[in-house]
C-alpha cells in the first residue's frame, strides 16, 4: 500500500540552498570529481545515431581523456537499435551498455511492444535498460497500472539491472515525485531516475532530493537498496559536486559508488576532465584541449 | 573514499578590526573619560580581538546630550525625504562592506559565516532601506494623526544578533526623526562600532547616533537618566523587568523585546521531513541563541517515533566548529556564562530522568563548544520547558490531540513565537489563532523580513520592531 506523502517546497528550497552554500575544496574535491567521472553514464540519444557515433563515445567512455588519468565512466546508455555496436565496443571492459526501451521517450506504447523491446535489448547485451513509466496514466490516478507496467518490464529485464525514469518534468510537483518513486521502487526498480533529457526541467536538485528521500526511507524500511539517477541539465562540475554532497547527507557513503549512483550526461565529462586538469596543474586548459564526444 | 570537508575558512583578516576602539560621541570616536577599557574575545579560541572604552556616566550623559541637540538642531528639522537619503546611504555602505562585517560578527561572536553572511548583514542593510522607504511617509501611514518624533531614543541590544538587532532598532527611530544613543552588549560591540563608523561615513549629522560600550552600569546610566524619551530593550527578561520598574513613574516610552520558549508543533499530517528541516533551522540557527528559537517540540503521538530518528539523521550531518568555515553549520557559543548556563540546563535535563541525546561529533578542543543536543521524553513540568536555554537544545514532548497541543503551547509564560506544520490549511489557522504568540511560523520557521512585524506576548516583551507597527514604537501619535 503505497501512502500520499506532502512535501513542503520552500523547506525542500532551504535544504537545498545549504547544500550548494557548501565548500568543496581540496582532497575531497580531487576524490568527488575522480568519482564522478566513474559514476557517469555517457549518453547519445538522438534520432541522428550512427554506428560511428556510438562508437566514438564508446572510445570515450573507456578513456575520457588521454591527459590525465581518469577511471573509464560507469556505463554507455543508448538507443536499443545501437546496443550490438556498444556492446561490441565494450567487451571485457567494466563499461556497462544501458539500453534506453519501452517506446523511450514518451512510453506511449503498448506494453507488449515494451516489453519485447526490453527483452531485444537484453538479448542484444544490454547490462542496464532505462525505461520510462506512462505519465498519462500516473497523472490520470491509474497507478496499479504504472507498477504493474513496471514490474512486468523488471519481468522482462531478467538479470538486466532496470532504471526507471519517472520523466518528473512532466509530474507536476514534488508529491507526485514522491508518489512516482514509491510506485518504481516497490514495483521492483534497481534505479529511479529524473529524466529522460527530451522534457524541461530535466534533473534539479530539488527533485533528485524528494527521490533521495523515498531511497532512504526505503531502505530503512526494508534494508533494500535502491540506485539513483539524476539525468540532463547536468553539465559542469560544480553541479555534479553539489548532487554528491546531497546523496553523501541524505543517503550516506554507503550509496557514492557508481553500483548506486549515476549521472546521465553527455557533455559533464569534459567538465569534469577540465577541472581535473585544474586540480592537478593549478590552470585551467584550453578547452580545446578537451574532446568534445 | 572518505567523505570530508577541507577547511574552508574565511580570511580573519578580511574583519579589519582594530586595536583599540572609543565611544561614539558627537560624530567622533572618543576615550572613555578616565581611559577605562574591557578586552572582547573570540568565543571559538578565546584569544583576545581588541581593547574596547568602558563608558563612564560621564560619557553617557554627554553621549545622550549630543543626541538631544542633534535632534533639536538638526534632525527633527531636516525633511522626511532628507532623512531617508542618509538611511539608503548606510544600507548602502553596510552592503558594500559585507564581507568585512560578517567576519568580524562570525569572529566576535562565534556565529558561523554562512548566517552572518547569508542572514544577519543583508538583513541589516534590508532594515535600513525599508525604513529609509518611510521617512517622508510617516503622513501615509497615520492619516492625520500628525506623526511626530519622540525625541532621544536610549537602545540597547543583546549580543545574539549585534549587527541587526542595532539595525532593527536605529534605522526606524531615525526614520521617524529620532535620534539615538545605542548600547551594544559588552560581549559582542565590534559589528556596532563599525557601523559607526559607517555611521561617520555617510556624514550623518553629529550627534544623531551616538554608540556607548561597556557593561550594565552603562545601561543603567541610560535607563536612569532624564533625557531619553524612550527606552527600547532587547535581552533578558530579567533585565526587562528592571527597566520596567525604572521606568515606571516616569513619561518615557518603552518598548522590550524579551525572552521566548516557543512551541514547535508537528502533526501527524504534516510533511514530515520538511517539518524535520524546519525543526532543526528552528532550534540550531544561531546556536539556539534566538529570542523566538523553536525550543520546545510538541509532536503527535503517531509520528513521534519516526520523526524522532528522522531528526537525529538529520542532527547527524550538520557540522559544528570553526564560525569562519564556511561548511559551519553551529559555531560557537558565544560566551563562556552562557555556555555554562546551557550546560547546567543539559544537566538538569539529566537529574529530571530526560534522556539526552547529542550528536557524535568532534567538537573544537578550545573555545565554547555544545554538540546539538536533544532533550527526550521531556514533559511539561520539565524545568527545560518551562525556562529559557537560549542554547542548541531542544527538548521533545508528545500529544494526542490538537488541544493538547495548544495548551502545551501556550503553558509558558513566555510567549513571542511559535511553529505549526500541517497539511491542512483550515488546521492551520484554528491552531495559529489559539497560540498566544506575537509571531506565528506556518510549515516554515525563523523567517523574517522588515516589514513583517516582531514581538511578543506575556513575559517575552511587548510593543513592534519591524513593519509598520515598528514605526508607531517612534512616534507621537495624535488619534
Amino acid at each position: 500500500m503505497i501512502k500520499w506523502v506532502p512535501i513542503d517546497q520552500s523547506a525542500v528550497d532551504d535544504r537545498i540552498a545549504r547544500i550548494t552554500a557548501r565548500s568543496i575544496k581540496g582532497a575531497l574535491k580531487t576524490d568527488l570529481l575522480k568519482l564522478a567521472v566513474s559514476m557517469t553514464d555517457l549518453t547519445t540519444l538522438e534520432g541522428k545515431d550512427t554506428a560511428g557515433k556510438v562508437m566514438q563515445l564508446c572510445r570515450k567512455a573507456l578513456q575520457p581523456s588521454s591527459l590525465v588519468s581518469v577511471p573509464p565512466v560507469a556505463a554507455v546508455c543508448v538507443y536499443p537499435s545501437h546496443v550490438k555496436t556498444a556492446v561490441q565496443a565494450l567487451t571485457h571492459s567494466s563499461v556497462k551498455v544501458a539500453s534506453v526501451a519501452t517506446g523511450f521517450p514518451s512510453g506511449n506504447t503498448s506494453l507488449k511492444i515494451k516489453c519485447d523491446e526490453t527483452k531485444r535489448a537484453v538479448g542484444d547485451g544490454a547490462q542496464e535498460v532505462d525505461m520510462v513509466i506512462s505519465r498519462g496514466k500516473f497523472l490520470a490516478g491509474e497507478y496499479a497500472y504504472v507498477t504493474d507496467e513496471i514490474a512486468a518490464i523488471k519481468n522482462a529485464c531478467g538479470r538486466a539491472r532496470l532504471k526507471v525514469i519517472l520523466e518528473t518534468g512532466e509530474l507536476g510537483t514534488l508529491e507526485h515525485v514522491r508518489l512516482a518513486s514509491d510506485l518504481a521502487i516497490a514495483a521492483g526498480a534497481d534505479f529511479i531516475k529524473t529524466s529522460t533529457g527530451k522534457i524541461q526541467p530535466a534533473a534539479t536538485l530539488p527533485v533528485t532530493f524528494v527521490m533521495l528521500e523515498a531511497i532512504a526511507e526505503h531502505y530503512d524500511k526494508t534494508g533494500r537498496q535502491v540506485g539513483m539517477k539524476p539525468a540532463g541539465g547536468i553539465s559542469t562540475s560544480k553541479q555534479a559536486l553539489h548532487y554528491l554532497t546531497l546523496v553523501y547527507e541524505v543517503l550516506g557513503q554507503r550509496w557514492l559508488t557508481n553500483e548506486w549512483f549515476r549521472f546521465g550526461a553527455s557533455s559533464l565529462v569534459n567538465d569534469l576532465v577540465l577541472q581535473m586538469h585544474k586540480q592537478q596543474l593549478g590552470t585551467y586548459y584550453n578547452r580545446d584541449k578537451i574532446s568534445i564526444d | 573514499m572518505d567523505f570530508k570537508f577541507a577547511p574552508a575558512p574565511e580570511s580573519a583578516d578580511i574583519a579589519d578590526i582594530k586595536a583599540t576602539y572609543g565611544l561614539f560621541i558627537d560624530g567622533k570616536f572618543v576615550k572613555a573619560t578616565g581611559g577605562k577599557t574591557f578586552t572582547t574575545y573570540n568565543p571559538a579560541n578565546s584569544k583576545h580581538l581588541a581593547k574596547i572604552a568602558d563608558a563612564s556616566a560621564a560619557d553617557t550623559v554627554k553621549a545622550l546630550k549630543a543626541a538631544q541637540s542633534a535632534g533639536q538642531g538638526v534632525w527633527k528639522k531636516m525633511s522626511g525625504a532628507e532623512r531617508g537619503k542618509y538611511l539608503f546611504r548606510i544600507a548602502r555602505m553596510i552592503q558594500e562592506r559585507a564581507r568585512e562585517l560578517a567576519v568580524a560578527e562570525s569572529l566576535d561572536g562565534g556565529k558561523p559565516i554562512r548566517e552572518s553572511r547569508d542572514f544577519d548583514v543583508p538583513m541589516a542593510a534590508a532594515h535600513f532601506f525599508y525604513y529609509a522607504g518611510w521617512a517622508d511617509k510617516l503622513e501615509y501611514a497615520f492619516p492625520g494623526a500628525n506623526p511626530a518624533p519622540l525625541g532621544v531614543v536610549a537602545q540597547i541590544v543583546p549580543w545574539n544578533f549585534p549587527l541587526l538587532m542595532a539595525a532593527w532598532k536605529i534605522a526606524p527611530a531615525l526614520a521617524c526623526g529620532n535620534t539615538v544613543v545605542l548600547k551594544p552588549a559588552e560581549q559582542t560591540s565590534l559589528t556596532a562600532l563599525k557601523l559607526a563608523e559607517i555611521i561617520q561615513d555617510c556624514d550623518l549629522p553629529p550627534g544623531v547616533v551616538n554608540v556607548v560600550t561597556g557593561g550594565p552600569e552603562v545601561g543603567k546610566s541610560l535607563v536612569n537618566s532624564d533625557i531619553p524619551a524612550k527606552i527600547a530593550f532587547t535581552g533578558s527578561t530579567e533585565v526587562g523587568k528592571y527597566i520596567q520598574k525604572q521606568v515606571a513613574g516616569t513619561d518615557k516610552h518603552l518598548t522590550l523585546e524579551l525572552g521566548g520558549k516557543a512551541a514547535h508543533i508537528v502533526l501527524e499530517d504534516a510533511a514530515l521531513n520538511q517539518a524535520v528541516e524546519g525543526v532543526v533551522n528552528g532550534i540550531f540557527f544561531n546556536q539556539g541563541h534566538v529570542c523566538c528559537a523553536g525550543s520546545r517540540l510538541l509532536l503527535q503521538e503517531s509520528i513521534a517515533d519516526g520523526f524522532i530518528e528522522k531528526l537525529k539523521k538529520r542532527m547527524r550531518t550538520l557540522v559544528v566548529g570553526d564560525p569562519l568555515d564556511k561548511n559551519t553549520d553551529i559555531g560557537a557559543i558565544n560566551n563562556k556564562e552562557q555556555f555554562k548556563r546551557i550546560q547546567h540546563f543539559i544537566n538538569s535535563g539529566k537529574e529530571e530522568g530526560l534522556t539526552v541525546f547529542q550528536c557524535p561529533t568532534k567538537l573544537p578542543d578550545n573555545g565554547y563548544f555544545i554538540a546539538p543536543t536533544l532533550l527526550l521524553n521531556a514533559a511539561q513540568s520539565s524545568r527545560v520547558v518551562q525556562e529559557e536555554i537560549f542554547g542548541p537544545v531542544l527538548s521533545i514532548q508528545t500529544f494526542r490531540t490538537v488541544d493538547e497541543a495548544i495548551e502545551k503551547a501556550n503553558n509558558v509564560s513566555y510567549g513571542l513565537s511559535a511553529g505549526v506544520w500541517s497539511e491542512k490549511g483550515s488546521r492551520i489557522f484554528n491552531i495559529t489563532r489559539q497560540l498566544n504568540a506575537g509571531v506565528v511560523w506556518a510549515n516554515t520557521y525563523n523567517k523574517f523580513d522588515p516589514a513583517s512585524p516582531f514581538g511578543g506576548y506575556k513575559e517575552s516583551g511587548f510593543g513592534r520592531e519591524g513593519g509598520v507597527h515598528g514605526l508607531h514604537a517612534y512616534l507621537k501619535i495624535n488619534i
